[in-house]
């Protein structure tokens, strides 16, 4: 077997745990957009916000400690706790919660029925406040998350491949296991919207908010729902980026990543999300891997959008995406 | 319309303000933004220097001394911002801590006739002074950094690399390009293989690259990093087994929220410095004392001694240096900013001078001059020890390749001074 | 009382077609020209014009060239920080390449130059709708920056990457380079906002701007009564990618005088200047300067209030400012959807009214 071959399986099978990643990523827009037509600009910030929440609370962190320094003079940092990565958890889903239910009672609930492109810049501004308030609250220094997963080289597989190919494949065990956890949380989900009545009056409420009224759905429950879901998703993508690279300003920056695989596999779709996320994880590593090195590599960053972009040229609404109908 | 005039009227009343008789200096700082985990401790050593200096001391020469911090976010517009706001308050130098930022300035700050001290980052051929008028990048610039990494893995193979395999992962922006040009004159001059990596911005994902480097096997690996880059960086290296010992960064790459979060793994790997590490200095006592426990510390009075926080005192000690230089060339303690500029280029640093001030054997000796503003490329490599949590110099300061360097800097100066209408030359 | 069309008869169809057929609207326009072009150059500052006056203006012909593209011909695009780095790199290839022809001419070719960038880039529009589209854009964006960082013809070969912009005169004058006074480089600007508002404001009048809101508002039915689908919208991402390529080409010759490609024309870009056409009104050229003013003036005036006169620490004043832009963002919106130009637009009417109510 070619060299070439084996490194482009060992490339091939990263690049579909690296796309498991973005669709984790993907799948929070996924799910607002479903629910209320509302792209969110705010789901990196918010990954990022989720994840400054569960280090602050497990690390004990005074929230909001810089500004209260700053006004009374006085010198707290910490409360001197460090809970255990579960509790933090927890409780860190309550504050995604809160949010949700704050950002449906102030901003949505004035917006209902405006054009896409407004609700789209309400949350714009929702992004600005909130990187402004997470710097506020836990501070814009770098930090260590350590829920307890593992990392590192996955020794079996290494073992398996060396003894078939020669040469050991590496795959990261924090990899495997993100890939375990978006896999249970890609099914819950697809259980949940079309096994539960809160679900369906989900899916009821992204086909029409009026209709969907008519029948006695309430609104404002479903959004906040639909909100603290995608926040959940948000936490769980944090805590994996997180955990790789540290918490840190630039996670917020993975939601660029997530765009291509919301192109193709259609704004409205979660298994889309997920065949979205992979087509393009492979891609993208294979096109580094093959073409890369011929035109000077870095090529990761716009690769993805140019694959995205010749899918929509033949297939405009994304692979799984709605097809859009317009009626003159 | 409206906001544009009150904008106006409130930028008017704050900058023209008073033209103090203090020494100004302005810390264009970012604390927050992409890099803010790197800007922050330099922004506290520098300022906790010049605080030391205005608690303990007066001031510089009995002229107290008045710092003004502007938060540019690593953003190059809100920079020129900052410089515009705080050029006209009498601030004698500009130090922007980002490269974007300093070659703003190099036109601006040279036409209004302020210096710049682009400390082991901005362009590297400043170090041509007769160019560069007012920019001045001592003690050492990227190309000599690479020319050192080289050197010392030339001694750690017995003088010759020929046939082994050096791979560089960099930033894929201006700052990550800097070393390019002088690794590949150095691979032709010792035989050794060159092999680019680059990483997008922000390098949050660089798996491809960590791959191909466990495929291809490098001897050595060198890395231009900056912000989460670093960090990543280090993590994958730690996750592909590569020997840490082998893995060299610049000096922007070794700091220690860039080993920290990689634990016990990232133990034996180095960094490139060109000033000292550790808090093992008497000057670190009396900041203790005059400025952390006083509670004037700039932040949160907890990242001293760190290798950021002790390059960004050793920015301010270099500048307070210069201070001293031009109060006496020109026998006044309240300088201007052309006086400045010259005690900047008549600037001498000798092991002396920084043992009275608490810090022997901090950084290299040298001279500053007209024909060099760069100092004279003496770099020396740190290795982090995981266990003890801390930096330690493994190698001496040695000076960079200047066969390889001095052409490559003359050409470099000479394109920007045609390009630029600019004479070269001395007065 | 101040504010009325009684009286104010129109006796030729040049008259009554003009851009501001209300006198007061007219002598309101006459009275800010006149400021802008008499006034404020000789009482301008170096401050002023670096921090405030010269980003304004120079994001407004940006602004102006995307609100012509999102706002009139409904395309969303997330390319325009790729497209200002064309015109920012064409307009300094040609600056080093041609030294003797003046900064001006330059600066309109780099725009032409980045219209047919556009056009290319626009190709995919005639497919591709609505969302999907702007994320298509973003291909763009990301190769074009991708492009000028790789190849470095266009950098001159320069060790470092970066390219800066060598001085040149108008008339004598320096406007670009170090050595530019503030009246000068605010003038260039200011000329060139004038003269590409006029263009746009004429272009959206006439049946060129009808073209393309016929896409926006239906791109189908527009087909059908004749509406070359090809031709409108090849020509929005044009006219369109003129204007932000001149925005692109002043921002790196006069503005900045050095970029970095990655760092000055990156996502974020895109994203400012989408921001400011959908505060300051999508379809409106008064809302182009509104929003431009608001989110390039609002945080200088946030950091000179917090941390000039109140003193805070820089990065709180930072966080803060965050907060405030988005909470504004959030309350405009929720006040008035249609951004800030519909706000105008509704106070004047009230006024055309005052005193009365109806």
């Amino acid at each position: 077997m070619s060299d070439t071959l084996i490194f482009g399986m060992e490339v091939f099978l990263n690049g579909l745990m690296a796309g498991v990643l973005y669709a984790l990523v993907a799948l929070g827009f996924v799910l607002i957009y479903k629910a209320s037509g509302i792209f969110n600009y705010a789901q990196g910030v918010m990954a990022l916000f989720a994840a400054m929440t569960l280090v602050g609370i497990m690390d004990g962190q005074v929230p909001f400690s810089h500004l209260i320094n700053a006004v009374f003079g006085t010198e707290v940092h910490h409360f001197g706790w460090h809970l255990p990565a579960l509790v933090g958890i927890v409780l860190s889903m309550g504050v995604m919660i809160g949010l949700a239910w704050l950002v449906q009672q102030i901003i949505f609930r004035h917006l209902i029925g405006q054009e896409p492109i407004i609700l789209f810049m309400a949350t714009i501004g929702l992004a600005y406040f909130m990187e402004g308030l997470g710097d506020l609250m836990w501070g814009a220094d770098i930090k260590k998350l350590d829920v307890g997963l593992p990392q590192g080289i996955n020794l079996w597989i290494d073992e398996l491949t060396f003894n078939l190919f020669d040469y050991g494949f590496f795959i990261d065990n924090l990899d495997i296991v993100a890939t375990v956890i978006a896999a249970i949380l890609v099914l819950a989900l697809v259980a949940f919207s079309q096994y539960t009545k809160q679900g369906r009056a989900m899916r009821a409420v992204a086909d029409d908010h009026q209709a969907a009224l008519s029948v006695g759905i309430n609104l404002s429950f479903i959004w906040v729902m639909v909100w603290s879901v995608a926040g959940f998703v948000a936490l769980v993508a944090g805590i994996m980026w997180g955990t790789k690279s540290g918490v840190q300003f630039s996670l917020s920056l993975i939601a660029l990543k997530a765009l291509p695989v919301l192109m193709l596999g259609g704004f409205t779709s979660i298994p889309g999300a997920i065949a979205g996320g992979l087509i393009i994880g492979v891609g993208e590593k294979l096109f580094e891997f093959l073409v890369g090195p011929m035109i000077g590599g870095a090529t990761e960053n716009w690769f993805a959008y140019v694959l995205a972009l010749l899918f929509l040229v033949f297939r405009p609404q994304g692979l799984f995406g709605e097809k859009i109908i317009e009626r003159v | 319309m409206k906001k544009t005039l009150f904008t106006a009227a409130l930028a008017g009343i704050v900058v023209a303000g008073p033209v103090l008789a203090d020494l100004t200096f302005t810390a264009l700082s970012y604390r927050t933004g992409p890099y803010a985990a790197n800007g922050i401790p330099f922004a506290d050593g520098y300022q906790d220097y010049f605080t030391l200096l205005n608690e303990r001391d007066g001031g510089i020469g009995g002229e107290a001394i008045n710092l003004i911090e502007c938060e540019t976010g690593y953003n190059t517009e809100k920079g020129v911002e900052c410089y515009e706001a705080t050029k006209g308050e009498g601030a004698l130098v500009y130090q922007p801590l980002s490269t974007g930022i300093t070659y703003q300035l190099i036109p601006k700050a040279t036409a209004d006739g302020i210096p710049v001290h682009s400390m082991g980052y901005g362009r590297t051929s400043a170090k041509n002074g007769e160019v560069f008028r007012n920019i001045f990048n001592y003690p050492a610039n990227y190309w000599d950094g690479a020319s050192v990494a080289i050197k010392y893995l030339l001694g750690e193979n017995g003088g010759s690399l020929a046939g082994k395999k050096i791979a560089l992962v960099y930033h894929n922006s201006a700052y990550g390009k800097e070393p390019i040009r002088t690794l590949e004159e150095a691979a032709k001059k010792h035989g050794f293989e060159l092999s680019l990596l680059p990483v997008d911005h922000p390098g949050q994902e660089q798996k491809s690259q960590w791959l191909q480097i466990r495929r291809d096997r490098p001897d050595y690996v060198l890395m231009w990093g900056w912000g989460v880059m670093n960090q990543v960086a280090i993590q994958e290296a730690v996750n592909i087994r590569f020997p840490m010992e082998n893995f060299i960064g610049v000096w922007w790459s070794g700091s220690e929220n860039d080993v920290l979060p990689a634990g016990e793994g990232a133990h034996g790997y180095k960094a490139l410095t060109f000033h000292n590490v550790g808090s093992n200095f008497p000057v670190f006592d009396d900041i203790k004392k005059h400025v952390v426990d006083a509670g004037k510390a700039a932040g949160a009075g907890d990242q001293v001694g760190t290798a950021l926080y002790n390059r960004g005192m050793y920015a301010a000690m270099l500048a307070a240096e210069a201070v001293k230089t031009a109060q006496a060339i020109h026998g006044t303690a309240a300088i201007t900013p052309a006086q400045m500029r010259d005690g900047m280029e008549n600037l001498v640093i000798t092991e002396e001078k920084m043992a009275g001030l608490g810090l022997p054997g901090f950084g290299p000796s040298f001279s500053v001059s007209c024909q060099n503003h760069g100092g004279d490329g003496m770099v020396a490599v740190a290795q982090w020890d995981a266990n003890a949590k801390s930096w330690g110099l493994i190698t001496d300061f040695q000076q960079s390749d200047q066969d390889i360097l001095n052409p490559l800097i003359a050409e470099d100066s000479a394109a920007f001074a045609s390009e630029n209408n600019i004479t070269p030359g001395c007065n | 009382m101040l504010y009325r069309e009684a009286g104010d008869f129109k006796t030729s169809y040049q008259d009554d077609n003009q851009t501001f057929p209300i006198k007061f609207d007219r002598y309101r326009y006459y009275a800010v020209l006149f400021i802008a072009f008499a006034v404020i150059p000789f009482i301008i500052n170096d401050y002023w014009a670096n921090a405030i006056f010269l980003p304004f203006l120079i994001y407004a012909i940006a602004v102006i060239g995307l609100n012509i593209l999102v706002g009139y011909c409904g395309q969303v695009s997330l390319g325009t920080g790729g497209f200002m780095a064309v015109g920012a790199y064409a307009v300094y290839k040609l600056m080093t390449s041609f030294p003797e022809v003046s900064i001006l001419i330059h600066v309109v070719l780099a725009g032409g130059i980045t219209a047919i960038v556009g056009v290319l880039f626009g190709l995919p529009s005639l497919r591709i709708k609505g969302f999907y589209l702007a994320v298509a854009t973003l291909a763009a964006q990301f190769f074009l920056v991708w492009l000028f960082n790789r190849v470095p013809w266009f950098y001159n070969y320069s060790a470092s990457g970066q390219i800066s912009s060598p001085e040149r005169t108008v008339l004598g004058v320096p406007v670009t380079g170090a050595n530019t006074d503030a009246w000068a480089s605010y003038m260039v600007c200011l000329v060139f906002v004038t003269i590409s508002a006029i263009i746009a404001r004429n272009l959206t009048r006439g049946s060129m701007g009808r073209k393309w809101m016929a896409i926006r508002d239906m791109d189908i039915a527009a087909e059908i009564i004749g509406v070359n689908p090809l031709t409108a919208k090849l020509s929005a991402f044009a006219v369109s990618s003129f204007f932000i390529g001149v925005a692109g080409a002043l921002f790196f010759a006069v503005y900045l005088g050095a970029v970095e490609v990655g760092e000055v024309f990156g996502i974020n870009k895109s994203f400012l200047v989408l921001f400011m056409i959908i505060i300051g009104g999508l379809g409106s050229i008064f809302g182009s300067f509104a929003g431009a003013a608001f989110l390039v003036l609002l945080p200088v005036f946030l950091k000179n209030v917090l941390v000039g006169t109140l003193g805070w620490p820089t990065d709180l004043a930072a966080h803060l400012e965050f907060m405030i832009v988005g909470g504004l963002i959030i309350v405009f919106l929720i006040v008035e959807p249609h951004g800030l130009a519909q706000l105008w637009r509704v106070a004047k009417e009230k006024l055309r009214l005052w005193p009365f109510p109806y």
